[in-house]
């Protein structure tokens, strides 16, 4: 799957984890330059991203994920679809 | 709301949370508030997220207290200042085989080692349970234990004493057994529902580790819809009534077209199988004091034929009523409501046609209508809703459907008499109106927590909160039996008011609408004077609280003789009455009490 379409999806899934009419995604958002994205918010953007790619994170990616861009490396590898 | 009823989409439910919510609460619809404590064992932030969604959705508006983080022991035995200035209506624990503490994986321990494990492991949680009830005295709900999610012993986990599956299904006996002693008190059931989720994918160890969730977000929703089930049950918000379609609901085939040989309900082939057990799921709910109504496209007499099947399991006797005719459905869905008495949003819309379920969920306000799917599936769908969750239970509720059908005979007999008073007067109506008496606490307690039509304040008790009425003389209370010569309609009335001075002023006034136009409430009334008269009251101060549902009774004081004395903004009226010089307003009802006539 190009970068580009998951970008495209995950705009999508920000916007209704977050609750938002519009976001702006790069590859290196991170947690701190969205204002809802907090620690809790976080375990639900996972399991929408999850369920949306039909994958899993490990456990160690979670933790270690640092921005967007990696986010989209990861979902890349394994996505189902 | 659809996206909020069985089967769900976890997923969708939690990305989507905050626009459902927004949702929800611009509908504009009224919903009793409540505040609730949950206890934690572990993280519980999105668990309390999801639940107020089912609880706005069944009309309830939760406030809530969490405990800090697993300081659900701590919280319920030293007790803190926030919590006990929260005062919760309810408390919700939640722990799980994550907080399971005494239990070691220990070859060498001794039946009588692992006994003592046990009972500490029981007392460490009945101590929490005996505090909070102290001191709260309010309903606990209390998570039972999911199966662990790897077995050290292998299948021999469960049989061998020293297991851990076998030590926990032994703590979930003895809480079932502290539940069955304890009103009050309701078992979350996880254990079934990891089981029913999947266990290994429930307890997905990762999330205990990352974020301290004892089971997996993703099924965040199917627990917390569990825990609302119960909420909505104890305030009185069950579904009362199934109404059900025939062709192809209660059996397979149209009976118009194929006649009584043609349809498929018995066990000679594996559809008329699962038609057959279908029935007897529908049929036990009898039991539990849901009514059953047909609403069928078709004509009357074949409807009849199919119910007088040779195998059916459900026969016209069943039925409090049965619309077979060719009137959409939700007029059939009305009228089956004036006939009962019972708001159509009580009712529960079963029809294997998506077209007339669309119809009926269009047209009738807050009916539930399960997307039942095909045959195979109709129990799981009906049975997952949870529309008639049990947390209370009366020998009244198995007589219910045989009350209804005796007052649609009562309303056949009404048309033969010349006037009213002469039709009430052959009923030959007796009624039982006394003080409480706690053998009928629980019947009480879920009569004024169901009643919303003839309801004039719509106050809701819990049990602790009945029986501290109960035994606490500065009230004068009330119950009411009646029976005629077509049967016992059980307790159909409550009336509470505490007193004041001379004063008496009333908290609670109820009636069941199946006794609705019996002058039962004038019975009510009478016996309520004289009790006042011996308590040397002077004058009854009347309220009425309204809501959506109970404008049938905004002039009952006015009827009574009562003066209005105000009415605010929101329509809530307040009004006295002067009882010297009353005299009796029933005279159709013999009137009794336990010391007899």
């Amino acid at each position: 799957m190009e970068k580009e379409v998951i970008m495209q999806r995950l705009i999508q899934i920000f916007k209704d984890v977050f609750d938002l009419d519009d976001v702006v995604l790069t590859p290196d958002t991170t947690a701190d330059d969205i204002e809802e994205w907090d620690s809790l918010e976080h375990i639900n953007l996972i399991s929408a991203v999850e369920s949306s790619f039909k994958m899993k994170f490990k456990m160690k990616e979670i933790s270690t994920m640092k921005n967007v861009g990696e986010m989209i490396s990861i979902i890349q590898e394994r996505a189902k679809r | 709301m659809k996206i909020l009823s069985y089967p769900f989409d976890n997923s969708l439910i939690l990305k989507k949370k905050r626009s459902i919510k927004k949702q929800l609460l611009s509908d504009n619809s009224t919903r009793i508030k409540k505040k609730i404590a949950v206890l934690g064992g572990s993280t519980t932030d999105e668990i309390v997220n999801i639940l107020e969604l089912f609880l706005l959705n069944y009309g309830i508006e939760p406030v809530f207290y969490q405990s800090e983080y697993a300081q659900y022991w701590q919280d319920a035995v030293f007790g803190n200042e926030e919590l006990d200035s929260f005062n919760p209506d309810i408390i919700y624990i939640h722990t799980t085989s994550r907080n399971i503490t005494e239990f070691n994986i220990s070859m060498t321990a001794s039946q009588s080692e692992i006994d003592d494990m046990l009972s500490k492991q029981y007392n460490h949680f009945k101590s929490a349970w005996t505090a909070l009830k102290n001191k709260f005295k309010c309903p606990i709900i209390q998570n039972n234990f999911e199966m662990p999610f790897y077995r050290f012993l292998g299948n021999k986990d469960v049989s061998d004493y020293r297991g851990k599956t076998n030590f926990l299904n032994r703590l979930n006996n003895m809480f079932c057994s502290y539940s069955q002693d304890n009103d009050n008190f309701y078992i979350n059931d996880i254990n079934y529902i990891s089981a029913s989720y999947g266990l290994q994918k429930w307890s997905d160890p990762g999330s205990w580790y990352m974020y301290k969730y004892a089971l997996c977000t993703a099924a965040i929703p199917e627990l917390s819809f569990n825990i609302a089930n119960i909420i909505k049950s104890i305030y009185g918000k069950n579904k009362k009534m199934l109404v059900l379609d025939l062709d192809n609901t209660l059996w397979g085939g149209v009976i118009g077209d194929n006649g009584q040989q043609g349809i498929d309900i018995g066990h000679e082939t594996g559809l008329s199988e699962a038609y057959t057990e279908f029935q007897e799921y529908i049929k036990a709910h009898k039991q539990l004091g849901v009514l059953l109504a047909v609403d069928s496209k078709n004509d009357y007499e074949n409807a009849i034929d199919g119910l007088n099947h040779p195998d059916t399991v459900l026969t016209p006797d069943d039925f409090v009523t049965i619309k077979a005719n060719w009137n959409t459905k939700d007029l059939n869905i009305e009228e089956i409501s004036n006939e009962v008495s019972i708001l159509t949003d009580s009712f529960v819309f079963v029809d294997d046609n998506p077209a007339e379920r669309e119809i009926v969920s269009a047209q009738i306000q807050g009916i539930a209508v399960p997307d039942i799917d095909s045959v195979e599936s109709y129990i799981k769908a009906l049975d997952r809703n949870g529309y008639f969750e049990l947390t209370s239970y009366t020998t009244d509720d198995i007589k219910r459907n045989d009350m209804y059908q005796a007052n649609i005979k009562r309303l056949k007999s009404e048309k033969s008499f010349a006037n009213y008073d002469e039709y009430l007067k052959s009923l030959e109506m007796s009624a039982l109106i006394d003080d409480f008496d706690p053998v009928y606490l629980s019947r009480i307690v879920q009569l004024t927590n169901k009643s919303n039509q003839f309801n004039l304040t719509t106050k809701r008790y819990t049990q602790t909160e009945m029986e501290n009425v109960l035994y606490y003389n500065n009230y004068i209370r009330l119950y009411g039996k009646l029976t005629d010569k077509f049967g016992d309609n059980g307790v159909v009335s409550v009336v509470i008011g505490h007193k004041e001075y001379n004063n008496l002023h009333i908290d609670l006034w109820l009636m069941s609408c199946r006794v609705l136009k019996r002058n039962m409430e004038y019975a009510m009334l009478d016996t309520l004077v004289n009790k006042c008269l011996e308590n040397n009251i002077d004058n009854i101060y009347g309220y009425y609280y309204k809501t959506a549902k109970n404008s049938m009774v905004k002039d009952l004081f006015l009827d009574f003789g009562f003066k209005l004395m105000s009415e605010d903004e929101n329509g809530n009226r307040v009004f006295t009455f002067n009882i010297n010089n009353y005299s009796p307003k029933n005279n159709v009802i013999k009137i009794y009490n336990n010391g007899g006539f």
